[in-house]
């Protein structure tokens, strides 16, 4: 099936960045109808709620409902956050969206803000997306002359401001109520839920976070209708996502398909099949956290959440990365536990103390010097660390390790005790070259 | 060094705390800026922006600690940031790595003897398409083999000479 290019044609459009072309392109036309309509906030988190749009940062929160959470009846102001910090590896989706189309992740960020009745929007841009936030800053100000935003925008009686505020390198502000800490003027600790940030966000008050790609779907499915956009995907899972594929593949890059869409499709049609035509040999489905999947797993599997779900992983940030036979995943899993622990906030006793021990027993394995003991002891402590955390970085952590474990606990053996073979690069240089 | 920004950038701050209900909320885009006029975020820094947000210099110090990209020793000139998290392991970080050691001399953490380089192994980019990716400044260099390296550390070191 070839692609359904519905963010992507934006992406596309030859210096869509800009608005000239962004408007001819149909851009904010969206923002333009709701407004000139004169709709009210529930035509559309009813739309919405029929497109089956679920949040596409990692959760998979269907967003119309999250939308409906913030409540009607309260003075004072309310946030919408926009979170482009976009640091979970194997990731890269929105920053091809925010370079490429920054004014329709503009125009929907708007909506939701006229959604919620918020009038301040901020963009949380990851720290060493330079580029990227300049073009974004150059759009705020296009928007903003133009009268997309601001006071009274497009004359619909109500303010909106976008403020773009730059991380400084730390993965766990993608984590929501981190995100908040750290735009509070803090360090990025996360937050016990509840309350939620729809209720108790932004400095105290109510307050929405979505990811750049979920916002960037509204205006589009405000345009095409839900009923289009349900029928993309499949039951619950509506319309098409950005999945961003990394490593062995032939052609890596951003492929913009239905949810539902078998991940033997996009690996072997869209992405060429594996370097050198050689095996696949395993999959990571959405980003690092995700649980691997086995090449057997990636030809039967459809991507959407609920089936990754139904086999013990997720769909998460729809990055994927392929790892072909020859890939040592001993040496990645002590590459991914590195991150992790380098990466835990330090709060809660398990993430900061299970991470290290994760790392150093990996390491020990990595350099030819474990032993079978030090298998049983990673899987003991990454199923500790499960469930006893505040942010959910702790079970990111450790889902890795149990699933590397549990699927390919043969490539581990071989790797300890009397059987010991040290491992080695990964890649050659030369080979990398050969590709 | 004094440590005290321009009267214009002072007022920018000014600007910059507008943008939020609460001063210190402006702490990253200020130590941002104290960064581009001290080059690090030394003990003088952190207490002169702790008097431009009215935080205690505790409060500061925590921040700059926690994240990484606030620098809180001096680095060289120029900044190598070189991804060898999962998608650009599996595409020849390493290589790379050894290919700056025996050019350079330097490894992860390290700066050249003529402070002109520093190497930073770092967390992922966000560009795994093009692994392996490498940062010079605030430029990303995609794709890398040790020959584009080679032309990327070349043209940054004529605009060093310069
Ligand atoms: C450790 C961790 C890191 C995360 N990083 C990101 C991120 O970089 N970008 C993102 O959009 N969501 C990230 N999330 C998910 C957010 O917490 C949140 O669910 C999301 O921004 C909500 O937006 P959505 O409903 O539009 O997906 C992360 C979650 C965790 C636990
Ligand atoms: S689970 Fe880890 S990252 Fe999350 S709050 Fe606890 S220590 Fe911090
Ligand atoms: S893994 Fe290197 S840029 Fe993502």
């Amino acid at each position: 099936m070839p692609e359904v290019k519905l963010i992507k044609r934006f992406i596309e459009t030859e210096n869509g960045h800009r608005l000239r072309e962004f408007e001819s392109a149909g851009g904010y036309g969206s923002l333009r109808k709701i407004i000139g309509e004169g709709w009210d906030a529930q035509q559309v988190i009813d739309i919405l709620k029929a497109s089956n749009l679920r949040g596409l940062g990692g959760a998979g929160f269907p967003t119309g409902l999250k939308w409906s959470f913030v409540p009607k009846d309260i003075e004072g102001p309310k946030y919408l956050v926009v979170n482009a910090d976009e640091s979970e590896p194997g990731t890269f989706k929105d920053r091809h969206i925010i370079s490429g189309a920054p004014h329709l992740l503009i125009e929907g960020a708007v909506i939701a803000a006229f959604c919620i009745e918020a009038e301040d929007i901020y963009i949380y841009i990851r720290g060493e997306y330079y580029e990227p936030a300049r073009i974004m800053e150059q759009a705020i100000e296009e928007a903003a002359e133009a009268g997309y935003i601001g006071e009274d925008f497009l004359g619909s009686g109500h303010t909106v401001r976008v403020h773009l505020h730059r991380g400084a390198g730390a993965y766990i502000c993608g984590e929501e109520t981190a995100l908040l800490s750290s735009l509070e003027g803090g360090k990025g600790w996360p937050k016990l839920k509840p309350p939620f940030p729809a209720i108790k966000g932004l400095f105290g008050k109510p307050t929405i976070v979505n990811n750049v790609e979920t916002l960037s779907q509204v205006p589009i499915i405000l345009d095409k209708g839900a009923e289009y956009f349900a029928s993309l995907g499949i039951e619950r899972n509506g319309g098409t996502r950005l999945f961003g594929v990394s490593g062995h593949v032939k052609r890596t890059g951003i492929y913009e398909l239905p949810l539902g869409t078998p991940m033997k499709e996009l690996i072997y049609e869209h992405c060429g099949g594996i370097r050198n035509d050689r095996k696949l040999k395993a999959v990571i489905p959405g980003g690092s956290s995700c649980p691997v999947l086995t090449a057997e797993q990636a030809a039967s599997i459809n991507m959407d959440f609920d089936s990754l779900a139904g086999i013990g992983s997720m769909l998460g940030s729809g990055g994927l990365i392929v790892m072909d036979e020859t890939t040592d995943l001993v040496q990645i899993l002590w590459r991914i536990c590195r991150f992790y622990a380098f990466e835990s906030c330090g709060q809660c006793t398990p993430c900061r103390e299970g991470t290290g021990w994760m790392t150093r027993i990996m390491e020990r394995i990595a350099k030819g010097e474990g032993t079978v003991q030090d298998i049983d002891d990673l899987k003991e402590v990454a199923e500790q660390i499960m469930g006893n955390t505040v942010c959910p970085l702790g079970d990111a952590a450790a889902l890795p390790v149990v699933s590397f474990l549990s699927k390919f606990r043969a490539d581990f053996e071989a790797q300890v005790g009397p059987r010991r073979v040290h491992a080695g690069a990964v890649v050659t240089q030369a080979e990398a070259e050969e590709n | 060094m004094s440590v005290r920004m321009s009267d214009e950038d002072e007022k920018k701050i000014t600007e910059l705390i507008g943008h939020y209900p609460q001063k210190r909320a402006a702490i990253g885009d200020v130590l941002y800026m104290a960064q581009q006029n001290f080059g690090h975020l030394g003990p003088e820094v952190e207490l002169y922006v702790a008097g431009l947000l009215d935080l205690p210099v505790t409060y500061v110090h925590q921040v700059v600690s926690f994240y990484n990209m606030y620098l809180q020793n001096p680095v060289g000139r120029n900044l190598i940031m070189l991804c060898d998290n999962v998608s650009c392991t599996l595409c020849g970080a390493s290589g790379l790595v050894e290919h700056l050691a025996k050019k350079l001399g330097i490894g992860p953490g390290e700066t050249t003897k003529d402070d002109k380089f520093t190497l930073w192994t770092v967390e992922c980019l966000g560009a795994c398409e093009l692994a392996p990716c490498v940062m010079i400044g605030e430029k990303l260099y995609g794709r890398m083999t040790p020959e584009k390296l080679d032309e990327a550390l070349d043209a940054v070191e004529q605009t060093d000479d310069a």
